[in-house]
This record gives C-alpha cells, sequence and structure tokens, in this order.
C-alpha cells in the first residue's frame, strides 16, 4: 500500500518534471523513468503482459526514437514558446485540469473494487476465456488467447495501424532527407 | 562520434557485440513464449529491433546500413503483416472461418491452433522489429548524406 503510494507519487513528480523541464532531453529521460514507474504500477496489478509492453515500448524505443528525432531539432526549448504560452491563462488552465480530475475521481466512487469478483467486468467474457480459452486455442496464457484468437481481428488491425503508421513516417523522413 | 577516442569507442563496440546475441535471443524467446507467459509478438518484435538499434548505435550508421540494406527492412516491413493476414486466408482455404486457426490442419485442432498463434505472433514481431530499426535509421541517417 505504502509502496503504491510512494510510485504513483514519484510518477506524479516526473510527469510535472518532464513538462516543466527546459532541456528536452532531460524530459526525454523524465518520461523513460515514468514509464519505467507506470511498468511497476502495472505489475503491482498483476497485469504482467501490459507491464512488459509499457517497458519494451514506453521506458524502451520511445526513448530511443525519441532521442534520435531529438538530433534532428534544438535541444532546448526556443524562447518564443514561452511567449506563445502567454496567450492562454495558467489559472483558467489550472481550473480545468482540476475540475475534470474531481470528476474524474467522483467517477471512480461507484466503481467496483479493485479485483472484485463480482465486477460487471469479471463477470461478462471472463470466465468463458477462463474456462474455455484452453480447450478452444490449446494457449495457456489466455491473455495471448484473447489477443491472437478471440481478438484476432484487433490485433490484425492493430499491425495494420503500426504498419501504417510507421510507413507514413518512414516515408515522409526519406522524402526530406533526399531533399537536404 | 568523431569525439570519442578509441578507447571508448572499442568499449562500446564490445558491449555491444556481448550482449546482442542475449538481446537476440531474449526477444526471440518472448515471442515464441507468449502463448505460455507475458509477452508476444509486439514486446518481443519491439526487443528485437532494439538489439538492431544497438548495433547501430555502437558501430555507427554506415555499418548498420551494410548490414541491413534498405530493402530488406522495407520488405520486413510487410512481410510480417502479410505472415499474419496470409495465415487467416490459409484458415479460409482450410474451411474454417477468417483466423480460426484451429481449422488450420485438418484433423488435428490443437496443433493448429498452436501453429497458427505462433505464426502470427512472429508476424507481428517482425513486422514491429522491422518498422522500428527503418524508423530509427530514417530519423538518425540525416547527417549521413
Amino acid at each position: 500500500m505504502i509502496i503504491d503510494l510512494i510510485i504513483l507519487t514519484m510518477l506524479v513528480v516526473c510527469a510535472i518534471g518532464a513538462v516543466r523541464m527546459k532541456d528536452l532531453l532531460s524530459s526525454i529521460i523524465l518520461l523513460t523513468v515514468y514509464s519505467l514507474l507506470m511498468a511497476v504500477i502495472w505489475v503491482r496489478l498483476n497485469a504482467v503482459d501490459v507491464a512488459f509492453t509499457e517497458a519494451a515500448v514506453g521506458a524502451g524505443i520511445t526513448t530511443v526514437l525519441l532521442i534520435a528525432a531529438l538530433s534532428r531539432t534544438r535541444r532546448g526549448e526556443p524562447m518564443s514558446a514561452a511567449k506563445s504560452s502567454d496567450r492562454f491563462s495558467p489559472t483558467l488552465s489550472l481550473v480545468v485540469v482540476l475540475v475534470t480530475g474531481a470528476v474524474l475521481m467522483w467517477g471512480t466512487i461507484d466503481m467496483p473494487h479493485f479485483g472484485d469478483p463480482n465486477a460487471p467486468a469479471n463477470l461478462h467474457v471472463a470466465p468463458y476465456y477462463i474456462e474455455n480459452s484452453y480447450k478452444e486455442t490449446a494457449v495457456h496464457n489466455f491473455v495471448t488467447a484473447v489477443l491472437a484468437a478471440y481478438r484476432g481481428y484487433d490485433t490484425l488491425g492493430e499491425v495494420t495501424v503500426i504498419f501504417t503508421a510507421g510507413m507514413g513516417v518512414i516515408l515522409l523522413l526519406r522524402r526530406a532527407n533526399r531533399r537536404s | 562520434m568523431s569525439t570519442v577516442d578509441d578507447s571508448q569507442h572499442i568499449m562500446r563496440q564490445i558491449a555491444a557485440r556481448v550482449s546482442i546475441p542475449f538481446i537476440q535471443l531474449f526477444g526471440l524467446y518472448v515471442i515464441a513464449h507468449g502463448e505460455a507467459g507475458p509477452g508476444g509478438g509486439f514486446q518481443g518484435g519491439v526487443i528485437l529491433g532494439a538489439s538492431v538499434i544497438l548495433y547501430i548505435l555502437a558501430f555507427g550508421i554506415d555499418d548498420g546500413a551494410k548490414r541491413i540494406h534498405q530493402w530488406k527492412s522495407d520488405v520486413l516491413n510487410s512481410v510480417g503483416l502479410l505472415v499474419f493476414a496470409g495465415i487467416g486466408l490459409l484458415c479460409l482455404i482450410q474451411g474454417g472461418n477468417y483466423l480460426q486457426y484451429n481449422a488450420l490442419i485438418a484433423g488435428n485442432p490443437k496443433l493448429a491452433s498452436h501453429l497458427g498463434i505462433i505464426g502470427i505472433e512472429f508476424g507481428i514481431g517482425v513486422t514491429v522489429a522491422a518498422i522500428m530499426i527503418t524508423l530509427f535509421f530514417e530519423t538518425a541517417r540525416r547527417d549521413v548524406k
């Protein structure tokens, strides 16, 4: 319990730090720490597959790609950025954020407790997967069974999204490289 | 890169040379072992991609481009996705629904769904790894004309 609070506090500190930092490299590194802490939280919630993805993608490859992207631009925040943020009043933003946060917190009040066996999410298709996924797909890990078999279309769609988005960025960069 | 003196260069390359095989083995393990434990194509693909990026970081982009030609990573980008979609089509040809792996081999649904799921995991892994490698190449290449 205490460790969760410590991790969550560190998460908030990292997030605020990443936004406030003027040096973009420090921001990227703080985001990496954020992802790593997030991975720890996923493990604490027993979502090991998500934790694995967060650690590999969020903390690993995103950092490398962001630093590579940083090498194509300037490391510090340009001075004009400070001026453009003057147009928006910071108190208004703070009020919006606080109100949204309060509404979200209020929304969690009547949500079922974490791991509640009678929660609607645990009564819908989850029992079916637990009982039948091995019989039907011959796969022990039912996260994989759901991702690959029951939600196969979704996963195919995700891979298509990665492919399309990746190809789009690659082609744009290739054209920019050819021009320079 | 030219500011780094030789000893640092060698350290970096040896460290990369020692760790890359293990990283790649782990990546393959994560892809193949996704059906028994945490992991799968996405995570394993990212790890495989990271191992190649580590190679490029240690040995420089020219050496990396020599090892992995652009056309190879370009082809691999789409091969993974085609493997995934192709397994789905094979299921259709074998008389099942699209992506219904247990119809893949008539008479042995268990083996069929094993092979089908491992097949699509590798498909995912190949596409993810290739996209990551190509993205890194294209972002880092600017200085080398």
